[in-house]
């Protein structure tokens, strides 16, 4: 049950991120990104990860998207001017590089490829405090330096607008 | 509730030979149904109490022709959204269109996944329950702004986006007022945070009254998730005089339904997490629910926590009849300026006072003092 | 398919999330599909038109919104980000305990200066 269930959103998750590449519409893109991060959420519960899935769909589906759909929205253009990409050229390298990607990750997973025995508790809500708080803990203050630094730009961007 | 299904196998004879998953299945089929009419007929009668609270506070009369003083409206009102025409603008978005109240209905619905109706009443008792709901709120946003946006409106496309930054702008007071309930508890899981409120205390052992900073988050808390969820004074997306309803001024019939019955699902999810985050959720005052038969403890504990999450409904529908709609620059100000900067200062009281009595209330130190 | 069910976890709560919201979607669906067979179709061009108050619509509903969504939403990643590390930190809270109290004030405090940037630059004003 277990396997079906994570063929299927990994199925779904696939196909939705090959449509978000190739939809013509910004909009159709979003949603189709949606669909992706959602179903990436239910491969984090099937691994008993059930804090980062939860993480997954408040910050990416509900936080990030909704920034590109206002950004969407905010620009705007009409479906008749979107700009039609031709750049052949481009598109053959782009499916090169995914290529070799695939090709690159089917390498590692076999080089460093674990049986899949019980599963391990690191996506609970206790593990991943206990990782944060302790062993990550320059990485987890300097990530609000981080968050500092892309709000101060924002506004600043946003600001020279007005 | 595969713990049920074992119980259930073994004291009804006629199961043994079914299969234990059969059973569990079925079991999972039934709550969600049960859950689904309970959540329905909800709604419906909130709808209802709605109107009526609005009669009385405004000296009229309120819905009285259908069934004996207006009681049965809501089923009129279910049965007229249905063989109501389904009317998709010839310029909308026609996928999007549709799809956009499914995210909105679903989004609502799923929280009713994990609130706490009774000591063994909860149909997923997840471990990162509290954390669940707000996931499933980002459901809404979106189906809000795909409402807006497909809708090929110009009111829609504005309402739909003020509703979303409203929601989003709200979300931030609401997550962190809900932690101090989170710290008590030490647990994600509603159902740990009800029993840590439960105990010799009687209502004093409500986060509630902790101390005075818990009590102070729980106002913010209403307020903020009143605002989250547009009720009036915050139904700017709404604001009939200025958006002619928003996001969906061109829905009709059932897909306006699913908006609507969406609503009133939430305002019961507000009122539930505020009862089982400081108001004690099922506990009964002095006494232990878990030592009477289970069909006993759990009909106790649910008609305790219906009627302290009915109470707050009514409140909500007090406050909305009562207060003036805010202005939209008043309303960002509100979640930004006063109500962000508030929460934080509280969070830092609350987590300051557990570390120096440590994790003691004001009632249980004066337990403590009488012995 | 019998013995493909049996394989099934149903311990695990999530299983009934899924089962719950499978049966919300397909009775949303089955009311919408009610409606379509019980409900009359008459085609009327202003019906099926956009609706502005009874007047044809003179400009397109592409309209440009403000950018100050676009700061609304930064601002919301930035914060829900700060509440997604506050909530394993508030399950720890016990465990962690003065240690763990410091370590939360300066992320947040840093957090807090951005919020005052945003309020004094006027980010947080909206007329």
């Amino acid at each position: 049950m277990e396997t079906v269930l994570f063929i299927l959103f990994g199925a779904i998750a696939v196909c939705g991120a090959i449509m978000v590449v190739t939809r013509k519409h910004p909009m159709a893109s979003a949603l189709y990104l949606i669909l992706t991060l959602f179903a990436v959420a239910a491969l984090f519960v099937l691994r008993q990860a059930h804090f980062l899935a939860a993480i997954q769909v408040i910050i990416y589906a509900g936080a990030v998207v909704v920034l590109f759909i206002f950004v969407i929205m905010l620009i705007n253009v009409p479906e008749d001017r979107l700009p039609v990409e031709r750049a052949t050229t481009m598109r053959v390298l782009g499916v090169l590089a995914a290529g070799f990607f695939i090709l690159e990750s089917a390498v590692l997973a076999r080089r460093f490829w674990m049986p899949i025995g019980p599963v391990a508790e690191v996506g609970t809500v206790e593990a991943v405090g206990r990782a944060l708080f302790t062993d990550y803990l320059l990485a987890f203050e300097i990530t609000s330096v981080l968050l500092l630094a892309a709000v101060i730009g924002a506004i600043a961007l946003a600001k020279r607008k007005i | 509730m595969e713990a049920l299904a074992i119980s259930l196998v073994n004291a009804v004879p006629l199961l043994a030979g079914v299969p234990l998953w059969t059973v569990t299945l079925l079991l999972m089929v039934a709550v969600a149904a049960v859950i689904l009419v309970f959540a329905l007929t909800f709604e419906g009668v909130g709808s209802l109490v709605l109107r009526k609270v609005a009669g009385d506070i405004q000296a009229r009369i309120g819905p009285n022709r259908v069934g004996p003083n207006g009681m049965l409206q809501f089923l009129a009102d279910g049965v007229k959204l249905v063989l109501k025409e389904d009317i998709i603008p010839a310029n909308a978005d026609r996928l999007l269109f549709k799809l956009a109240p499914y995210f909105v209905f679903v989004g609502s619905f799923a929280a009713f996944v994990v609130v706490p109706f009774g000591v063994g009443l909860i149909a997923a008792d997840l471990n990162i329950g509290i954390y669940y709901v707000m996931a499933v709120t980002s459901l809404v946003v979106i189906g809000v702004l795909l409402a807006g946006w497909a809708s090929n409106n110009k009111w829609a496309l504005l309402g739909g986006m003020r509703a979303a930054a409203q929601i989003v702008s709200y979300e931030i007071p609401v997550g962190m007022a809900l932690i101090p309930a989170v710290l008590i508890a030490g647990s994600l899981s509603l159902q740990d945070i009800v029993r840590s409120q439960g105990g010799l205390l009687g209502i004093f052992g409500w986060n509630l009254f902790h101390n005075p900073f818990t009590f102070f988050s729980f106002f913010l808390y209403f307020t903020a998730a009143q605002a989250e969820t547009n009720q009036t004074p915050f139904d700017l997306p709404e604001a009939e005089s200025e958006l002619v309803s928003g996001y969906n001024v061109e829905y009709s019939g059932i897909r306006f339904g699913l908006f609507f019955l969406a609503e009133f699902g939430d305002m019961f999810i507000v009122a539930a997490l505020a009862t089982a985050c400081f108001l004690g959720g099922w506990n009964v005052p002095f006494f232990h629910v878990g030592t009477l038969p289970w069909i006993w403890g759990n009909l106790l504990s649910l008609g305790v926590f219906l009627t302290k999450a009915f109470a707050m409904v009514l409140i909500m529908m007090w406050v909305r009849w009562t207060l003036p709609r805010l202005r939209v620059d008043q309303l960002m100000r509100m979640s930004w300026k006063y109500l962000v900067p508030l929460t934080f200062v509280n969070l830092l009281g609350v987590s300051l006072w557990l570390l120096v009595f440590r994790g003691k209330g004001i009632p249980g130190m004066i337990a403590s003092l009488f012995g | 398919m019998a013995g493909f069910l049996a394989t099934v976890d149903f311990s695990n709560p999530y299983f009934a999330v899924l089962v719950l919201l499978v049966i919300a979607l397909a009775m949303s669906v089955g009311f919408v599909l009610l409606s379509q067979a019980l409900g009359p179709k008459r085609y009327d061009r202003i019906k099926y038109g956009v609706y502005e108050c009874g007047v044809d619509p003179i400009t397109p509903a592409a309209v440009r919104v403000s950018v100050k969504f676009y700061l609304v939403a930064i601002l919301f990643i930035l914060f829900d980000l700060e509440t997604t590390f506050l909530y394993p930190w508030a399950v720890l809270f016990r465990s962690l305990g003065w240690f763990g109290f410091i370590e939360m004030a300066v992320f947040v405090g840093i957090l807090l200066v951005g919020l005052v940037y945003a309020w004094k630059k006027g980010a947080l004003e909206w007329q």
